[in-house]
Parts: structure tokens; C-alpha cells; sequence
């Protein structure tokens, strides 16, 4: 069986030397292909990380894996325009946009095009081809129904074509930050307070029904999407490659399940068994590929 | 439509009754022979009818989409709005003469986002998100080659619109693809014992209401919830206010903005008779430089919550 795994960029705000350190042991022992590396949800966050950057690089590299840099999702003030221009300049790695003043600084050159970019049609993505996008993510909210039809015609156009299919789906992004908000400051005056949750912030109903999850200016899932059962029906699709969000998890075991999953080593009631002992701290779900809630889990017959 | 044009708004935006535009709500919306008729009815009377066609195909939809443009073009529309890049390949490919406006929905937050639009389908207005402060406003102008319209009054929200999927997480139907957000077939009131009312979209409770409060519409983004360090529920996102820049016209005109965007599409005629009216006659004092009589129109959201949102200041992010 054929596909890539992928691991997505870490949304949440971790502190330097977590993440120094999640990618080292993602370098020795995760079985992925490539890692996106990169702030995508806060400009502010990126002084803390950058220095580590070369260094980072240099390990995942090492461990065999491609790295492809992730941009900012939100370009407003000078400041975010200032860097998305820098980041379009990259000539070291392969990019990922994910907002669309990058299709304009990047100006034709080949990128990526990442989720939070609304890719949903054949044509949108055969535009998109032409001005030099070599791959693209399909925003999370996507049925499968609608995926397949994208694999077919990124085939055609000879353009990767990727899915989410583990970690909490990104709902919404927003002007305002929802975590300085939480703690009655803004986004000038946040002090970093979405630092102390490192798996995003849980929002509940009042009728104490779990929900949400605040990341800073991101809005995510409460949920876990988990698209372990739907492998083997995507690889039929054509879906070229398989990400996988980091969330405060075992990331070594899910990325090592998925990779027995796409080989084919083991099914998808395998899969789903060995998800089930993973003990993960949110419920799963595949609703959006189903074409249903996104929060519902569905059995790999449901319509 | 006859309402708004009637009342003096120099165009009026509408859509088709299907998912293509952003707006697709039972009883709402034109046939393709109303709006044959409503576009002879409004160039009559010199205003401009604005087709949206402002949703997300997704693959294997698109015909829906493209027959919408080709309907507006036939029928004599003025412009056409959009969010989606192959729909704004598509029009102005096969349709150059066609007016192209960009929909919030594309969701183009700086200079360089418009200018990509503008530079790749000759888009010639944008409509700009309900983030920006007038400096930043008047600023975007100064960078771009294309016309701006700006919201004055209607829904306040700060999400990046176009960049949201929290009402298909709740009911499976997307704001995107959809063109819905928080669909009423969704919507429940749930009357408890003692008179407090929850209101529901889907499964999830948005808010609860004692039973001396006036229920408000369930829009996830309005509603009240629990966090780690807070005691209470609260607006994690915003307020249930409306957004009302009466105040600020004056500065908005200064700051370039070519025009002004009433929210009308799912509002009784009487709302659209009075907020188009009021806001025709006060668009016409500033730019005969009168001192326009705003009082009118800041009283059309009194006793409910409004604000000035992003453009007045910057405190709310």
C-alpha cells in the first residue's frame, strides 16, 4: 500500500525546550515522512522558537525526515506582512502558505498550499496549480466524497494531495485571542498565558458537555479526529499523503500505528483496537469525513 | 430588494436560493426569475443589483456555481461577489466584463492578500473584515489598487469569516460549503423547570437564559461557556452585540471607504426601510459637507447592545 505520513506543525504555544525535545525523539523513533515545522497561529510566538530553528532542522533532517516550513495562517499588521514576505523568500526548504498574501509574495514560485487555505474544487486547485503549487492539504471539514474527487484531479495535475487524519480539527481563527480573553487581558497584554496549556484550553457547555478547545486566536475541536478505520479507503482514493497533528499524546505510538496502517501490516479494526489502548486524553471522531457532525464517530460503514 | 432600492441604497446585494451564496437560508433568496425581474426593477430606479456567489463549491458541485455566474451575466447583474479562487478564475475568464468583487468570505486581511485578487482575476472592490481600525483601514487604502466597502451596520463578530467551521462541527452543514451558520433546523429551545430557557444548535448548549431574559439566537461564537479559570460561564468569544459605525461615517468616508455595507438579507422590510433610509440621508449630508444628523441612526440599535467593534479601537483583540 502506498501513501506518506506526514506531521503537521505544533499549534499550541510549547515552551523551547519542549519541542527541542519532542523533535528529537520524533527524529530518532516516529516512522514519518516528512515534519512541518513552523508558527502558524501567533506572530508573537516566533521569537521563542527561531533560534532553535537550524538546530531542530539539522536533527529531523538527520533522522532521515523532509522539512517543510509551515507560515502564519493570520497576516494583518505590518509586523506578520513583514515576515510572511521573509518566509516567501525561503530557498533552503519546501514551504507550506496558509494564508493568501503568501500567494502573492510567493508570486508563481513552487509552495505548498496548507489547511487553513480554502482548497474545496477542482478548479480552485488546478489555479492554484498553474501559479506553482506542488501540494496541497484539503481544508479538515472535507467529506470524503468530496476528497476523492480532489485525489483524482491532483492526480491528473501530478499534485500531492494530503488529509488530516489524526489531532484536533482547527475550527475557526480569529482577530481576537480567546486565551488572553479568557483571562481578562488582550493580545497586546496576553504575557504568553496560552503557555499553560500546552494541549489548548477546554471550553464546556453549561450544561457541562465538553466542546472546544482555545488555542490563542485559534478555535479547535474538543475531539480527536481519528481517521485510523478510513486508511485504507483513502489510499484507494488516491490521497497521497496522511497527517497527523502533535497533541500532548504518545506521538511516537500514533505515528507508529498509522505507519503499520498505511503499509498495510495491520487493518483498521487493528488500528482502532491499538488506538483504544493509547488511554488519549479526547475522545475521537470522523464526522467530517463522513459528511455528518464532526464531532460524532462513525463505524468505517457508516454512509 | 424594492425595499432597499426604494428606501435609496445605491445597490443591493442578493443571491440565488441554493448553497451558492453565503446566505442560504429557507425563504430567503431569489428565483432566477426574480431576480430577472428584481435587477429590470432596480435599474430603473438607478441602483445596482450585486450577485453573490460567495460559498465554497466543492469538487463535483461546481456547474452549480458556474450556471449562478452565468444567470447573473445574462440577466444584466452589475457585479458578481466572490470568495472562492476557482469561482474568480471562472468569472473573469469567461465573463471579463463582468464586475468582480471580493467576498469577506476570502477572507483578505492585508494589502497583499487584495492585491493578489486584483492582480490574478482584475478584481475592482473588497470588501474588507470587521477587524481593522480606521487607521489600519485608511492605510489598507493607501496600498491597494481597487475600491473598499467596509460593514456599518449588522452582525458584529470577530472570527475570520470564510476560516470557519464551527457550526459543520455541531450540525454537519458547513458555512463554507453550505452557505449556512447555525441553520434553525438545528436550533432548539430547551424550557426547563424553572423557567430558564438553554438554547441548543445540535448537541451542544450555546447559552442559557433565566426566565426573565429574552432567549438570543444559538450562534456558537455568541454563547456563553465554562473555562478552567473562570467562574462562571462567559462570552468566550464576544458579546451578543450588533455592530452600528454610525458615528465613525463621517471618518469613514475620509478614510476612502467607496461603500458602505448594511447587513439586510434576512431582515423584515420595515428594518430595511428604516436603516437604508436613515443612512442614505446621512451619506448625503457628509458628502454635501453637512454635519450629518446621526442620532437617528445610533437610536435604530438602542436598548440592544451595539458596539463600534475594531474600528474604533483596538482594546477588544
Amino acid at each position: 500500500m502506498t501513501g506518506k505520513l506526514t506531521l503537521g506543525p505544533i499549534l499550541y504555544h510549547w515552551d523551547a525546550e519542549h519541542k527541542r525535545d519532542f523533535y528529537a525523539r520524533i527524529a530518532d523513533e516516529a516512522p514519518v515522512d516528512t515534519v512541518y515545522l513552523g508558527e502558524v497561529i501567533c506572530s508573537k510566538r516566533t521569537p521563542f522558537f527561531d533560534a532553535h530553528l537550524p538546530e531542530v532542522i539539522d536533527r529531523l533532517e538527520s533522522g532521515g525526515k523532509q522539512v517543510v516550513l509551515a507560515s502564519l495562517s493570520e497576516v494583518v499588521i505590518r509586523r506578520e506582512r513583514k515576515m510572511m514576505k521573509e518566509f516567501c523568500a525561503t530557498d533552503s526548504h519546501e514551504i507550506e502558505l496558509n494564508n493568501t498574501a503568501g500567494l502573492y509574495d510567493i508570486d508563481g514560485r513552487p509552495h505548498r498550499v496548507g489547511p487553513l487555505m480554502n482548497v474545496y474544487n477542482e478548479a480552485t486547485l488546478k489555479w492554484l496549480a498553474d501559479k506553482g503549487a506542488t501540494h496541497v492539504t484539503l481544508p479538515n471539514e472535507v467529506p470524503g466524497t468530496v476528497a476523492g474527487k480532489m485525489a483524482q484531479a491532483a492526480a491528473d495535475l501530478g499534485v500531492g494531495i494530503e488529509l488530516q487524519v489524526f489531532g484536533r480539527a482547527s475550527l475557526a481563527v480569529s482577530a481576537r485571542c480567546y486565551h488572553a480573553r479568557a483571562h481578562c487581558r488582550t493580545k497586546d497584554n496576553c504575557l504568553f498565558v496560552c503557555e499553560e496549556d500546552p494541549d489548548g484550553m477546554p471550553l464546556t457547555t453549561v450544561t457541562g458537555q465538553p466542546f472546544l478547545m482555545v488555542n490563542g486566536i485559534q478555535t479547535l475541536s474538543q475531539s480527536y479526529v481519528s481517521l485510523i478505520e478510513e486508511i485504507g479507503v483513502m489510499q484507494d482514493m488516491g490521497i497521497t499523503h496522511f497527517r497527523v497533528m502533535p497533541q500532548m499524546a504518545d506521538m511516537v505510538a500514533v505515528t507508529q500505528i498509522f505507519a503499520k496502517r498505511i503499509a498495510g501490516d495491520i487493518d483498521g479494526d487493528e488500528g482502532a483496537a491499538r488506538f483504544a489502548a493509547l488511554d488519549l486524553a479526547a475522545p475521537l471522531s470522523n464526522g467530517f469525513w463522513h459528511g455528518r457532525e464532526g464531532h460524532r464517530r462513525f463505524g468505517p460503514q457508516a454512509a | 430588494m424594492r425595499t432597499a432600492v426604494d428606501a435609496g441604497a445605491d445597490a443591493v446585494y442578493c443571491g440565488f436560493q441554493n448553497a451558492t451564496n453565503a446566505r442560504n437560508f429557507p425563504g430567503l433568496n431569489f428565483t432566477p426569475d426574480e431576480l430577472a425581474q428584481g435587477v429590470e426593477y432596480a435599474h430603473a430606479r438607478g441602483a445596482k443589483v450585486l450577485l453573490a456567489v460567495n460559498s465554497f463549491p466543492t469538487a463535483g458541485r461546481f456547474d452549480l456555481w458556474r450556471d449562478a455566474v452565468d444567470m447573473g451575466a445574462r440577466f444584466g447583474v452589475d457585479a458578481v461577489i466572490v470568495a472562492d479562487i476557482g469561482v474568480a478564475a471562472y468569472v473573469a475568464e469567461r465573463h471579463p466584463d463582468l464586475r468582480l468583487h471580493l467576498s469577506v468570505q476570502a477572507a483578505a486581511s492585508s494589502p497583499e492578500a487584495i492585491r493578489y485578487y486584483v492582480r490574478e482575476f482584475g478584481v475592482k472592490r473588497v470588501v474588507l473584515p470587521r477587524i481593522l481600525t480606521i487607521p489600519e483601514i485608511k492605510e489598507v487604502k493607501s496600498e491597494i489598487p481597487c475600491e473598499i466597502e467596509t460593514f456599518i451596520f449588522g452582525n458584529h463578530g470577530l472570527m475570520v469569516e470564510g476560516r470557519c467551521s464551527l457550526t459543520n462541527y455541531a450540525t454537519g452543514l458547513s458555512t463554507n460549503m453550505d452557505g449556512v451558520c447555525s441553520p434553525a433546523a438545528q436550533v432548539h429551545y430547551d424550557k426547563e423547570p424553572d423557567g430558564s430557557v438553554a438554547t441548543r444548535l445540535g448537541d451542544f448548549t450555546i447559552d442559557r437564559f433565566g426566565p426573565d431574559e429574552q432567549a438570543g439566537y444559538p450562534t456558537i461564537c455568541k454563547g456563553r461557556y465554562l473555562a478552567p479559570n473562570r467562574e462562571d460561564a462567559y462570552y468566550a468569544f464576544e458579546e451578543p452585540v450588533s455592530l452600528n459605525l454610525a458615528r465613525l461615517l463621517p471618518q469613514l468616508i475620509e478614510a476612502g471607504v467607496e461603500a458602505f455595507k448594511i447587513e439586510g438579507r434576512q431582515r423584515s422590510r420595515a428594518y430595511v426601510r428604516q436603516v437604508v433610509g436613515a443612512f442614505r440621508t446621512a451619506v448625503d449630508q457628509v458628502l454635501a459637507g453637512e454635519e450629518p444628523e446621526l442620532a437617528d441612526l445610533v437610536a435604530l440599535t438602542e436598548g440592544q447592545k451595539q458596539t463600534q467593534g475594531a474600528a474604533a479601537s483596538k482594546k477588544w483583540r
